[in-house]
């Protein structure tokens, strides 16, 4: 049930992370859902798309330090304390969150919370037994 | 007038000092034949017997000995006495990361400690001075060659060591210290710190500055002298001839007087080989004929400078040397401590990253710092920033206990650093030395 999120290396200097989108963007990739985490120096990108496979071999193929991460995308009620609930249920279940990050989806009433965590298979059916909605990767590449 | 330590041997005739450095390399000759398996077989291999060296003019009959000679023999693999007689050991970072000992004898002590108290003495200073020792304690020869020099003169050590700027200054102030031995980046240093806290430097009794192990310009010995009132003067040494007191300036500040009955100087053409005469530039090379430990033949400094025999205005016969111009080789001296580029790459490799790298030399408040670009890969790429940053730390941690050196580690995306024909530029030097 994980998801294949793209993280790239990135320094920090101008017009990098246009670079480096339009490196997918020429490779014919849609992009699902993108955060950058950053330090004075450097950045990680890290980028959901619908063709993860393709879009490592172009960003390597430009010479980018990339890796596959699994990461697991939950379903959310667009309501407020749905997403508390989640991460309550997740902390209470002794798991360990590296980090996240959240969109919203086309379809009105659902947001989209991306989990990263050590143990995010187990994290994925806890959720699940709870009712919150666990996106199959091909859900997610095909939103 | 000028006062001397030992008069008899720094303002002897050349003749004098000719005969002393005949005897002395003739003996050296036969104690290395005898006791250095590495120089027998060299010596062997020209066919040059030691009864053939009788005076100095035959030095250069004698093979060269280099930096790799060391490493090859690590580490006291060219020690000429059993190891019960060494009386201490020190140590220089090599260029492949790996350190290069030198030996000395309770006598090579003595004349270490002698050269210092002749640099001392030569700069003004006195046996009623305190001399605030602030280059660091430890395989660093700095430290400890100052402090045994001031010693032998009869002077008052104060043994600071590096470090503790504030502190410094307060020791200044207080015990009043005559003369300050430190590298010239630190004095200037220094001298901001004093100016920062309001100090006028002429309420600070220090009167001298005895600066070396690393290049310094005139306009930074004036901007010093003008930041703690005091003379600065410029001392040279290497572990491998002996530590700072090797040559030193006298009041003159016209080039560094060598303590040439211990430490024989020769300028060659790095290329051939063959001997310079006066004034002309080429490669300093010692022969440490007073020397029982580590009796080195022609080591060659890699350093650029050139010789004059003329006397000196302060009355001494020993020969000058100029402040060395650069290296013949890519080294770099930051804060004291000697760094070649391909020790970076050593410690990377050791780490088992790709040795794909560049050094920025800087100064900033006066103090030369260093940062090291590292270009990413896969094998060090992780999701995290926490990752990241700790394979940052690694590579600042290698440096540091390898080189004993602070370095700001930047990661850089692959291929980010210009990729060179022939040999690289790894280094990229922002300090304003010539």
């Amino acid at each position: 049930m994980q998801i294949q999120q793209l993280s790239v290396f990135i320094e920090n200097k101008p017009g990098r992370l246009a670079e480096i989108t339009e490196v997918l963007a020429e490779a014919g990739i849609d992009i699902r859902a993108i955060s950058v985490a950053d330090t004075s120096d450097f950045g990680i990108l890290r980028v959901i798309v619908d063709k993860p496979k393709e879009a490592v071999a172009a960003l390597k193929q430009h010479g980018m330090t990339v890796s596959l991460t699994n990461v697991i995308a939950v379903g959310i009620d667009d309501e407020p304390g749905a997403f508390s609930k989640a991460v309550r249920l997740l902390a209470d279940e002794g798991f360990d969150m590296e980090y996240m990050y959240a969109f919203i989806s086309r379809d009105k009433g659902k947001a989209f919370v991306i989990i990263r965590m050590n143990n995010g298979q187990k994290a994925a059916e806890v959720l699940k037994e709870r009712g919150f909605d666990i996106l199959s990767p091909e859900t997610l590449y095909n939103m | 007038m000028p006062n001397y330590f030992e008069p008899e041997i720094e303002c002897a005739s050349r003749e004098t000092l000719r005969e002393i450095q005949s005897q002395k390399l003739a003996a050296m000759a036969k104690r290395c034949y005898e006791n250095v398996p590495f120089y027998r077989k060299k010596f062997d291999e020209i066919g040059l017997k030691p009864e053939d060296i009788k005076s100095i003019d035959d030095l250069s009959k004698l093979p060269f000995t280099v930096k790799q000679d060391l490493r090859d023999t690590y580490p006291f693999g060219m020690v000429a006495v059993p190891r019960s007689e060494l009386a201490r050991v020190h140590a220089s970072s090599g260029t492949t990361g790996k350190q290069t000992v030198v030996a000395y004898t309770r006598h090579d002590l003595d004349v270490w400690a002698h050269s210092a108290a002749r640099s001392i003495v030569g700069t003004g200073g006195t046996k009623d001075d305190f001399v605030h020792v602030s280059y660091g304690y430890g395989l660093f020869t700095g430290g400890l060659g100052l402090h045994d020099g001031a010693e032998a003169l009869g002077a008052t050590v104060i043994p600071v060591s590096s470090g503790n700027t504030n502190r410094q200054v307060q020791i200044l102030q207080d015990y009043e210290s005559d003369i300050l031995c430190c590298t010239p980046s630190y004095a200037m240093y220094i001298g901001e710190t004093v100016r920062d806290k309001g100090i006028d430097p002429k309420s600070l009794k220090v009167r001298i500055g005895i600066f070396g192990a690393e290049p310094w310009t005139e306009e930074m010995r004036r901007e010093i002298e003008n930041a703690l009132a005091i003379r600065a003067f410029d001392i040279y040494g290497l572990s491998e001839i002996a530590g700072p007191g090797v040559a030193c300036e006298c009041e003159e500040q016209a080039g560094m007087h060598v303590q040439e009955d211990f430490f024989y100087p020769e300028i060659i053409d790095p290329v051939t080989g063959e001997q310079l005469p006066d004034g002309e530039e080429g490669e300093l090379v010692f022969t440490c004929i007073g020397k029982e430990a580590l009796p080195l033949i022609r080591y060659r400094t890699r350093d650029i400078a050139s010789l004059t025999h003329e006397t000196c205005k302060c009355g001494r016969t020993l020969v000058r040397m100029t402040k060395p111009k650069g290296r013949t080789d890519d080294m770099l001296i930051i804060r004291g401590i000697n760094v070649f580029p391909s020790q970076i790459e050593s410690v990377l490799l050791d780490l088992g990253m790709a040795p794909n790298y560049r050094m920025i030399v800087d100064r900033q408040n006066n103090l030369d710092t260093l940062e090291v670009q590292v270009e990413m890969n896969e094998s060090m790429f992780a999701d995290t920033v926490r990752s990241l940053e700790r394979v940052e730390k690694t590579i600042a941690n290698a440096l540091q206990s390898t080189l004993n050196i602070a370095a700001k580690i930047t990661l850089l995306e692959p291929k980010s650093i210009e990729r060179s024909e022939g040999k690289a530029k790894r280094v990229i030097d922002k300090r304003n030395i010539v």
